[in-house]
């Protein structure tokens, strides 16, 4: 546990445990203890504290943020972000503030340090809240009744943008409103979001519509996640049935599903870079699809329910973990022709702790082969 | 007929027959069998024969011929085995299904403290730890027929506490919340398509979750053979069957928590879910220890199989629910000897 945590996929589950997973080792771990739960630490949301991954922010029922350090690999910091009601819907990092948004529609920004907060009311119902990657202070939220605003938290009195409800169907009955996802396309304003009437929808702040630009429709049953394909161009959504799809978001068509769940989707994620997906939910299962065949690429049983997920953002991670490996051969090659270069060679080791590394992979090997097999089964 | 001689000699020689034209061959034939035979290609079968008399007649010599060298072979290791007495080695397990099943990486191990966490503090948690009783209700689809009215009655005659009502159109959205009202803690729902008993919804209330069934051979108790006088009101024992993965736990549990603790033995009434293949088979018998080493049966019925549809989080709410996990044919059903409970 003391090892730096290096996974690639970090998942909150039901019972409140944070999980890592790392797939090229095949190994997925805990990094809360079984013993010390309790049924109000339902990990809610999760989100990387900065942006080189080193933290990750644990947000659970009871309004408590925990913030779990990788290096050091256990829980560092807690934070009391109590207030509205509700479990949380939407955490996020703004300059080593944490925006947090619950259930009755409480937006908060937690500075640190300083006893004001920054409250905003969105509106009760919320069922999601995010922040946009590249304009870190502009936040969405939607949620049953409540439809998409989005917020600059630099000027929080008004919404910049507030979205109309489409217009009326063909008995002029309202089209009732339930937003369940959403997601800010890279390089542009537009936003998608995606409801429990089985709609995904594409807003334009840009343009003076108010309504929706786009709007498709994905299965018959509620969609519970998205995420935005590396590309920008199509989106991934997920329903409460399993059934996941790619939809492209220029024409609204369906491009193709992706199989292999069989429980209800709570979080989907594209990395950001790779043409590949990873989801988690109910039916106790992460999985990772590529994008490009449609594959299933990892499947790892996670023993509890599963709320929500982060995929690493780095690129090579393949290559991180092998890289260090050829490198240390080549450097014993190295040793044995230049004796007199010992000392040098042993702080370059623990510098790069490539030895200390490969002598860890071993030991895990040796110790947990059993599971280990399993778990390769398993993935 | 000349052909007929030859091919009786070869096929004792060889277990494919192989068959040939009469014409060129025949001639050939008397001086070398043996080559002819092994010129044959590897893959001949009965099937390539044109003529439908001779095809029949040349299956039913090879199907006669096979038989004939199983039975001898099973003399032989008959004989084998009772040469060797005490020492013969033991009979091997005949392969099944079950036994050859795809190992499920869901199964529960007993000592895994997560799942026994996630166990303990689960919907069905109260009732394990004694904080409820349960207390159920048994209704159908709207205007049921004859035989499902009577199929509620005897179930409700299987369960203790369980109370039978008429639906009366009602929508089960609206039936859950007066049902908790009541302190009921779980809700069995019998669909029914022509006449027939279908489906069954059983939800656990407050808080779900609900567990949809397809059913299947519904035996009430007058049609049974061999079967007991009426059940009596003690509470029976509950015996669960191979539930062995995570999913088939939470099904498990689900059953379980439909009875009461502390059954009555004096009733020596148990009430069985078996699993076998993902069917779940209810039976209900009553037992008596006839000596110390013998034990009879007698079943009391009704009796049904009931196979995993879906099963829900939360209350019922089919459209806007979600589900843990979907039975979905055509992506889970690659295998037949993959199972899921």
């Amino acid at each position: 546990m003391a090892a730096p945590a290096r996974n690639h996929v970090w998942v909150g589950t039901e019972t409140g445990i944070l999980k890592g997973i790392n797939l090229v080792k095949k190994q997925a771990s805990n990094y809360t203890e079984v013993s010390s739960l309790n049924k109000g630490q339902e990990v809610n949301v999760l989100c990387f504290g900065d942006p080189q991954e080193s933290e990750v922010l644990v947000g659970s029922r009871d309004g408590i943020v925990r913030v779990f350090n990788c290096e050091k690999s256990k829980f560092t910091e807690f934070h009391e972000c109590r207030g509205g009601e509700g479990s949380l819907r939407g955490l996020g990092v703004l300059d080593n503030g944490i925006i947090t948004c619950v259930e009755s529609g409480l937006l908060k920004l937690w500075k640190e340090g300083s006893s004001e907060n920054l409250e905003i009311q969105v509106g009760p119902g919320v069922a999601k809240m995010r922040q946009c990657d590249v304009q870190r202070t502009k936040v969405g939220t939607g949620g049953k009744e409540n439809d998409l605003k989005i917020w600059d938290l630099q000027r929080a009195e008004e919404p910049i943008f507030k979205a109309k409800n489409v217009r009326n169907d063909w008995l002029d009955l309202r089209v009732p409103v339930w937003i369940r996802d959403l997601g800010f396309i890279p390089e542009t304003d537009k936003i998608v979001t995606c409801t429990s009437y089985h709609q995904v929808r594409v807003y334009d702040p840009a343009t003076p519509q108010r309504r929706p630009v786009l709007e498709a429709l994905f299965g018959e049953d509620p969609l519970t996640a998205l995420s935005i394909t590396p590309d920008g161009r199509s989106v991934v959504v997920g329903n409460s049935h399993g059934n996941m799809g790619v939809i492209d978001l220029r024409k609204g068509r369906l491009l193709y599903a992706l199989k292999g769940s069989a429980g209800s989707v709570r979080s989907i994620q594209c990395h950001k870079s790779m043409p590949i997906v990873a989801s988690c939910g109910l039916d106790r299962f992460m999985r990772i699809h590529s994008l490009i065949d449609k594959k299933l690429l990892h499947k790892v049983y996670l023993k509890s329910r599963l709320n929500c997920l982060l995929l690493t953002s780095s690129d090579k991670w393949e290559e991180e973990e092998l890289m260090p490996l050829p490198m240390q051969d080549v450097k014993d090659e190295e040793d044995e022709v230049w004796d007199n270069m010992e000392t040098v060679m042993e702080k370059n080791s623990s510098k790069k702790q490539g030895g200390k590394r490969e002598s860890i992979v071993e030991d895990t090997s040796i110790a947990n082969s059993p599971k280990r097999n399993k778990k390769r089964k398993g993935v | 007929m000349a052909g007929g001689e030859e091919k009786k000699k070869k096929s004792k020689k060889k277990m494919k027959v192989p068959e040939q034209d009469e014409g060129g061959e025949s001639s050939a034939q008397p001086t070398e069998p043996e080559e002819t035979t092994a010129a044959f290609p590897p893959s001949f079968s009965l099937s390539e024969i044109k003529n439908k008399q001779r095809r029949h007649f040349m299956f039913l010599k090879l199907k006669q011929e096979k038989r004939k060298e199983k039975i001898a072979m099973k003399k032989k290791r008959k004989k084998e085995r009772d040469a060797l007495g005490d020492k013969a080695p033991p009979k091997p397990v005949p392969k099944t299904i079950e036994n050859q099943r795809v190992y499920d990486e869901t199964t529960v191990d007993p000592e895994d403290e997560e799942v026994a966490f996630d166990e303990a503090t689960d919907e069905f948690a109260p009732y394990f730890n004694r904080q409820t009783t349960p207390k159920i209700l048994i209704t159908t689809s709207d205007r049921p027929r004859g035989r499902t009215v009577k199929f509620t009655e005897q179930l409700s005659s299987v369960i203790p506490n369980s109370h039978v009502y008429y639906r009366r159109g009602l929508a089960l959205k609206k039936i859950i919340p007066q049902c908790i009202a009541r302190e009921f803690t779980d809700l069995i729902v019998i669909n029914e398509d022509r006449k027939i008993a279908n489906g069954l919804v059983l939800s656990h209330l407050p808080d779900g979750p609900t567990a949809h069934f397809k059913m299947s051979n519904v035996r009430l108790r007058k049609e049974l053979k061999r079967k007991g006088k009426d059940p009596t009101e003690h509470k029976p024992e509950v015996i669960l069957n191979n539930f062995t993965t995570r999913l088939g736990h939470s099904i498990g549990r689900m059953f379980a928590s439909l009875y009461p603790h502390d059954p009555a033995f004096t009733g020596r009434q148990v009430a069985t879910f078996h699993n076998q293949r993902d069917y779940i088979f209810f039976r209900y018998h009553r037992y008596l220890f006839k000596s110390e080493k013998k034990v009879g049966i007698q079943e009391l019925g009704p009796r049904f199989t009931l196979k995993l549809r879906s099963l829900q989080k939360g209350t019922f709410d089919s459209k806007y629910g979600e589900y843990e996990w979907v039975h979905k044919r055509h992506e889970m059903d690659t295998s037949r000897r993959k199972f899921h409970l």
